[in-house]
């Protein structure tokens, strides 16, 4: 009798918000440490954290996003335990009231079946600094700015069967949050970090096996490779005739193996309560509806208007949906040029390769300009990347560029017949063979008038104008 | 100097009689004198103090006044954050710590011109009721030197008997400011739960810790309330609400005993009441009836439960709050090459704190243990909401409760430091107010046949200061206590 695995995730993931959950400090990525800490983010004595309502619209818009109920009491518990990066001795997080419960997300599973996953809740949480081993051999730095980072937990019932789904609802999810504008999901930067909790049984059984929970995984292929060794490492124990142990493993991106951390003896016993410097956070039906019709555009919706509306292929759609700054790029671009199959192909060959980095300037509206004078054949396409790679850095405006380095393409047939006879004329001999029957010399024509036109020969009407002149049909 | 009140300093400053520079001066002059051996104070902020009381003499003298407390000198509980002045909050934890921010308490007394004198002594983060478990020595009480001055605003209280302040704000999660008031013979009041901001003052238990003046009269009580109430966005528990306008009422004095009632817990008055106090304490209720106040037999009955609802939930947040005192960012801390992070925590805390404060740091940590909670945390915030209606269906037919601040009079220094229990259950009857988030005030009205003050305690509705004050004001009248150690 084979096994199935029963696995659940735990998704924590950085909330766009320009301020920390309970202080004014910002929360800017790769600052010089301790230099985004305020009195209340080092836990100083007398200090009282205030709850940030950017975060909470935030979260809330993160629980109706996965189909949560927004609960309109919910609050704020100590969870204790001793470590230099938490300067409080206790992380605030929410507990047994979370903001939004019983939610859930769709995703297709390898046999193009719909599966449901459903979310048990999301709950708001401040992060804990870092520390820093490297700097010294004889002490361990700790680094607070990112202590009271506001963090959302978004936890799923043991719906997911596969490290495949667990990956393809990680996506999903990842996706919504980016297109929601509710994270950046920066896993690089560890703003978006999952646990898994694993356990298999024997086919058919209803009991739950004994779960492991895989901690703080941080990519997709991680998340599967760590999945799939737990699952081959409780079905080998369990034929063997061992029993799997309850306890937190950790991954070992190096060797892709789990280890064990701690078991669930030595598990820390938090002391939850409820943070009474807090109040119940008290939620209006007028605020949560607000958040509601905020919402511009599902991400589904996005999806279904590039498959459909703009007629891309389901290839080019994953690559733009997988990258929020592409979608936003192809989206900018679309409001002054409908061309969205040209703009995806220009996208997908050539923004990608620049999009990400730090001097790309170029706007849409100006790509859009490119796009145009590509399709109306203005400049033919070597003419286009070399425009393009001259306002990718400086956003310079495409229709000047165009006439002050003259890529204008010469489309007169008058005059290309004339350059198109004088090539001819000098090259009598390939003109010869190709009239024997040599076709593929046609090339190296094409060549050479180019290089007489300086490049901004139409190709089309070249090509056409040398056919007739080798009566090829 | 005759103990001066807040309000005839103002009023000296008004007639020209005096100036806050000479005021402060001797002030300063009587705590070099006597303090050595009083312990009311931590720390002194003898320059800036001086200072900043010469230059309120030129306000003074042009007529330009802040506010009432303008150019009058005031001391601080050490439990309140001052930005690059000591705080140590009574511990050996923080005997180093140097704040870098203000709290709003001193922000508003600063604000209205207040001279702060310093920072008066207390129990160890305000955990003990007698002032013996601060890591810099016991406070003696003014009136018997023998004697505890209370606790935990112990410092404050004997240096307002003691005239080497004009008032002090003190904090109360239990009694800490009624009851010394009541040991030192002076007026205490505990506002309503989150009538004063608590930010910048250092937390014991959050959910009970209230900031609240020691001073010589219920007038002086509602001057400082109107200064420091009001809400702070800083503080999430603040009441919702401007300042109070309390004084102002208080001088218009439309108002008398017959528009009153007062309601006695006679049931919470048995064994435990001190005899003297008990005479005492039913020649009070007959004068007061004399006068026109109503008295009424009223029922508390879960009110019994409040020292052990307290001892679980105050032990249990003190547990919490107390957990980044770690001594890594700051505190008492000891470097120490082979010792393992485990180690120096466990060191930094064992030695960093006394014993009282380790005592219900573990009652704390017990009580919020899994498998525990339910039964200890749980069912305390249960008797809590409990006592929170006892109250409600009392003040549907009175408009004040009536006890005496302390079962005990003053006791003696070292007589209770090896008894805990015993030490817990001499705040029996100023829990009540905390738990039930109540405005309540201590004011003397008679001394013991050993020359010692006992004062009364009047609790009054959530946030309805005014009428608790109103009422206060008569039975001070009434009582005239004009006794000075």
């Amino acid at each position: 009798m084979g096994f199935e695995a029963v696995i659940g995730l735990e998704v924590h993931s950085q909330i766009k918000t320009n301020t920390k959950l309970f202080s004014s400090s910002n929360i800017d990525y790769g600052c010089d440490p301790n230099s985004n800490v305020s009195e209340v983010d080092l836990g100083l004595p007398g200090t009282l954290p205030v709850i940030n309502s950017r975060a909470v619209d935030l979260a809330i818009l993160a629980g109706v996003s996965t189909n949560c109920r927004i609960n309109k009491k919910s609050t704020f518990a100590r969870k204790h335990y001793f470590y230099p990066d938490l300067p409080k001795g206790y992380q605030i997080s929410q507990y047994d009231e979370p903001l939004a419960t019983k939610g859930y997300l769709d995703i297709t599973t390898s046999d193009a079946m719909k599966k449901t996953i459903r979310i048990n809740r999301v709950h708001m949480e401040e992060d804990a600094g870092k520390l820093i081993h490297d700097l010294s051999n004889d002490y361990s730095m700790i680094d607070l700015n990112r202590a009271g980072v506001p963090l959302i937990e978004i936890v799923t019932e043991p719906d997911i069967s596969s490290p495949e789904e667990a990956v393809k609802y990680l996506k999903k999810l990842r996706n919504i949050l980016i297109f929601g504008g509710i994270s950046d999901c920066n896993m690089e930067q560890g703003n978006f970090r999952c646990d898994a909790n694993v356990s298999v049984r024997r086919v058919g059984t209803e009991k739950l096996g004994t779960k492991t929970e895989i901690k703080n995984v941080n990519s997709f292929r991680f998340v599967q490779k760590a999945i799939e060794y737990e699952i081959n490492r409780q079905i080998q124990l369990i034929e063997k005739g061992k029993k799997v142990i309850q306890e937190t493993r950790l991954f070992n991106s190096k060797s892709n193996k789990t280890y064990s951390m701690r078991s669930k003896e030595d598990a820390h016993d938090y002391r939850y309560f409820p943070d009474p410097d807090l109040q119940p956070l008290i939620l209006s039906q007028e605020r949560i509806d607000k958040i509601i019709n905020s919402i511009p555009e599902s991400f589904e919706d996005k999806i279904s208007n590039y498959l459909n509306k703009f007629q891309l292929s389901r290839d080019d759609v994953d690559i733009l949906i997988s990258d929020k700054i592409l979608c936003d790029f192809f989206d900018s671009t679309l409001e002054y040029v409908n061309e969205p199959k040209v703009v995806c192909n220009w996208i997908l060959s050539e923004i990608i390769r620049y999009i990400k980095q730090d001097n790309f300037k170029l706007k849409g509206e100006n790509f859009a300009k490119l796009i145009r004078a590509i399709v109306t054949g203005k400049i033919n396409n070597n003419s286009a990347k070399e425009i393009l790679s001259k306002v990718i850095e400086t956003n310079e405006n495409v229709d000047t560029l165009i006439n002050d380095l003259g890529l204008q393409q010469e489309s007169s047939e008058a005059f290309l017949s004339q350059i198109i006879d004088n090539v001819i004329k000098d090259n009598r001999k390939e003109y010869d063979r190709i009239l024997n029957g040599e076709t593929k010399l046609m090339t190296f024509f094409v060549g050479q008038v180019m290089k007489e036109t300086k490049g901004k020969g139409n190709p089309q009407i070249i090509n056409q104008i040398l056919k007739e002149r080798f009566r090829i049909d | 100097m005759k103990r001066m009140s807040i309000e005839s300093v103002a009023k000296g400053f008004r007639n020209k009689e005096f100036l806050p520079s000479e005021i402060t001066k001797i002030l300063l002059k009587n705590i070099k004198k006597i303090d050595s051996e009083l312990n009311t104070y931590i720390s002194l902020f003898e320059e800036s103090a001086l200072k900043n009381a010469i230059l309120f003499d030129d306000d003074i003298n042009k007529g330009n006044y802040k506010s009432l407390i303008h150019g009058v000198p005031i001391s601080l509980k050490d439990i309140f954050l001052v930005k690059d002045e000591l705080c140590t909050c009574g511990s050996r934890m923080l005997s180093n710590y140097i704040s870098n921010y203000n709290s709003t308490v001193y922000e508003k007394l600063q604000y209205s011109g207040a001279v702060i004198l310093g920072k008066n002594n207390m129990d160890e983060f305000a955990m003990g009721s007698s002032t013996e478990t601060s890591f810099y020595g016991p406070t003696l009480n003014p009136w018997n030197k023998d004697k505890v001055p209370g606790g935990s605003s112990g410092g404050s209280a004997a240096a307002v008997s003691a005239g080497l302040t004009i008032a002090s704000i003190g904090t109360d999660t239990g009694g800490s400011i009624r009851q010394p008031a009541s040991f030192c013979g002076i007026v205490g009041f505990k506002p309503s739960y989150g009538r004063i901001s608590r930010f910048g003052m250092i937390a014991f238990s959050s959910s009970l810790d209230q900031a609240g003046p020691l001073v010589t009269s219920v007038n002086d009580a509602a001057i400082l309330l109107d200064i420091l109430s009001g809400f702070d966005s800083k503080d999430s528990t603040s009441v919702n609400l401007p300042s109070t306008q309390c004084y102002k009422v208080l001088k218009k004095g439309k108002f008398a005993p017959n528009n009153f009632t007062l309601g006695v817990p006679f049931e919470l008055l048995g064994d435990g009441l001190d005899e003297e106090i008990r005479k005492n304490f039913e020649m009070l209720i007959k004068s007061l009836t004399n006068v026109g106040f109503k008295i009424k037999n009223i029922s508390l009955p879960n009110a019994q439960f409040a020292v052990a609802t307290y001892y679980i939930i105050a032990p249990s947040e003190a547990s919490s709050n107390l957990s980044r005192y770690d001594g890594v960012r700051y505190g008492f801390s000891e470097d120490s090459e082979d010792s393992t992070l485990e180690e120096f925590y466990i060191n930094n805390r064992s030695k960093g704190f006394g014993d009282e404060v380790k005592r219900r740091i573990m009652l704390g940590t017990y009580s919020l243990s899994s498998g525990y909670y339910d039964a200890y945390y749980l069912k305390a915030i249960k008797i809590k909401n409990m006592i929170i209606n006892d109250f409600n269906n009392a003040f549907k037919g009175v408009d004040c409760v009536l006890t005496p601040t302390s079962p005990e009079l003053p006791f003696d220094i070292g007589e209770k430091r090896n008894d805990p229990l015993k030490m817990y259950l001499s705040d029996i009857l100023t829990i009540p107010a905390n738990l039930a988030e109540l405005p309540s005030i201590s004011i003397p009205f008679a001394l013991s046949m050993t020359n010692l003050p006992i004062g009364l305690q009047l609790t009054g509705n959530k946030l309805d200061e005014e009428k608790l004050l109103k009422i206060s004001s008569l039975i001070e009248k009434e009582v005239s206590f004009d006794k000075e150690p």
